[in-house]
């Protein structure tokens, strides 16, 4: 059923809009002399005075929309959702994770060194000393989990920014990011190979399986 | 006058693994009597309760920091004599330049040795 011609439609003029319902209901292709004849009638219903000017600012606009609309593409390419929601927070918890590390560490080293020097009441003074020169040269040279300990702040404090302005922009761009991963199914995550799956790197402490794990595990297939 | 190896030493600092460090050191100086204290606050709490003749504090530390312990103790007429060494990496000239007029007694900057701490300690309490 034609529908009605009513300026409602797009706007259209009724002429135009029953020009086009006709050509619609034809069910054929419409040849050439007909469709121009339709972009002649739609020129001539266009209403008001575009100067050279206007058409090159609209053609700047639309230039600019259309690179507004690859860059919004781009991004959303980038899939800035999962660098909040995965790559900063991963990140985040590794270097905590070095700082704990090294921390332990540091403390087993100092732990050993007031060991050795509480031994050096028993060495002949000529030994004794020499071991405590060496034991202070240790202490002072564990002011290392310190310093980076605080340099290993400042990055993380660093991310959190740059996750606060990511968040920022996946705001802005409301579902269009959703909607490019639905229309894009096949940009997601690439595919690893067996091998690669299996190159994780150290584990962090709570997702670390322990050693009595992996025995029972080993044992499991005797 | 001889320096009193007895004295109460109150060490700050937010990372244990300095605190050992020091405590250390100090130990290897001949100095015993040392507290500790992970922030400005706890230190400004021990500092009340217990006579000190020396702070060794860090800079940056939460909640309260390094300068502002250094601003409360010389604020405070009971301990706005106690000398005051600020240990930190924050080696900015501007930090030094506000240490000095929150009334530091001397700067030791991290990583620091041995030798640059006995040095500064002899400096702020007489050769030992």
């Amino acid at each position: 059923m034609a529908k009605s011609a009513k300026p409602s439609d797009a706007g259209m003029p009724p002429e135009l809009n029953a020009r086009l319902t006709e050509l619609q209901a034809q069910s054929r292709s419409p040849r050439r002399e007909e469709v121009a004849e339709v972009v002649g009638e739609m020129l001539q219903s266009l209403e008001g005075d575009l100067s050279e000017i206007n058409l090159k600012v609209y053609a700047e606009l639309e230039g600019l929309a259309k690179y507004i609309l690859a860059a919004k593409r781009e991004i959303a390419a980038l899939r800035p959702d999962d660098i909040t929601s995965e790559h900063l927070p991963k990140a985040t918890d590794e270097l905590d994770a070095i700082v704990g590390s090294t921390e332990e560490a540091t403390n087993g080293i100092l732990q050993a060194m007031e060991l050795l020097e509480g031994l050096t009441a028993q060495m002949p003074a000529e030994v004794a000393e020499q071991v405590t020169n060496a034991v202070t040269q240790v202490y002072e040279s564990c002011n290392f989990q310190d310093i980076t300990g605080q340099r290993i702040t400042k990055v993380v404090k660093t991310l959190k920014h740059i996750e606060d302005r990511v968040e920022a922009l996946v705001a802005a761009f409301g579902d269009e990011i959703q909607k490019y991963r639905e229309m894009h199914p096949s940009e997601q995550q690439p595919q690893k190979g067996a091998d690669e799956k299996l190159l994780n790197g150290p584990q962090l402490p709570d997702e670390a399986g322990k050693q009595a794990d992996i025995d029972a595990l080993l044992a499991s297939f005797d | 006058m001889s320096v009193d190896m007895n004295m109460n030493i109150l060490i700050v600092d937010d990372y244990k693994t300095m605190l050992r460090i020091i405590r250390n050191l100090l130990k290897q100086l001949g100095f015993n009597n040392v507290d500790e204290a992970t922030d400005g606050s706890m230190a400004l709490q021990k500092l009340r309760d217990k006579d000190y003749g020396l702070v060794i504090s860090d800079w940056n530390m939460e909640p309260m920091t390094g300068i502002q312990l250094l601003r409360e103790v010389r604020a405070d007429s009971k301990l706005k004599n106690l000398p005051f060494i600020m240990i930190t990496a924050e080696s900015k000239t501007e930090n030094v330049v506000a240490a000095k007029e929150a009334g530091v007694n001397n700067y030791i900057v991290k990583p620091f040795n041995a030798a640059t701490l006995k040095t500064k300690l002899s400096s702020v309490l007489g050769n030992f």
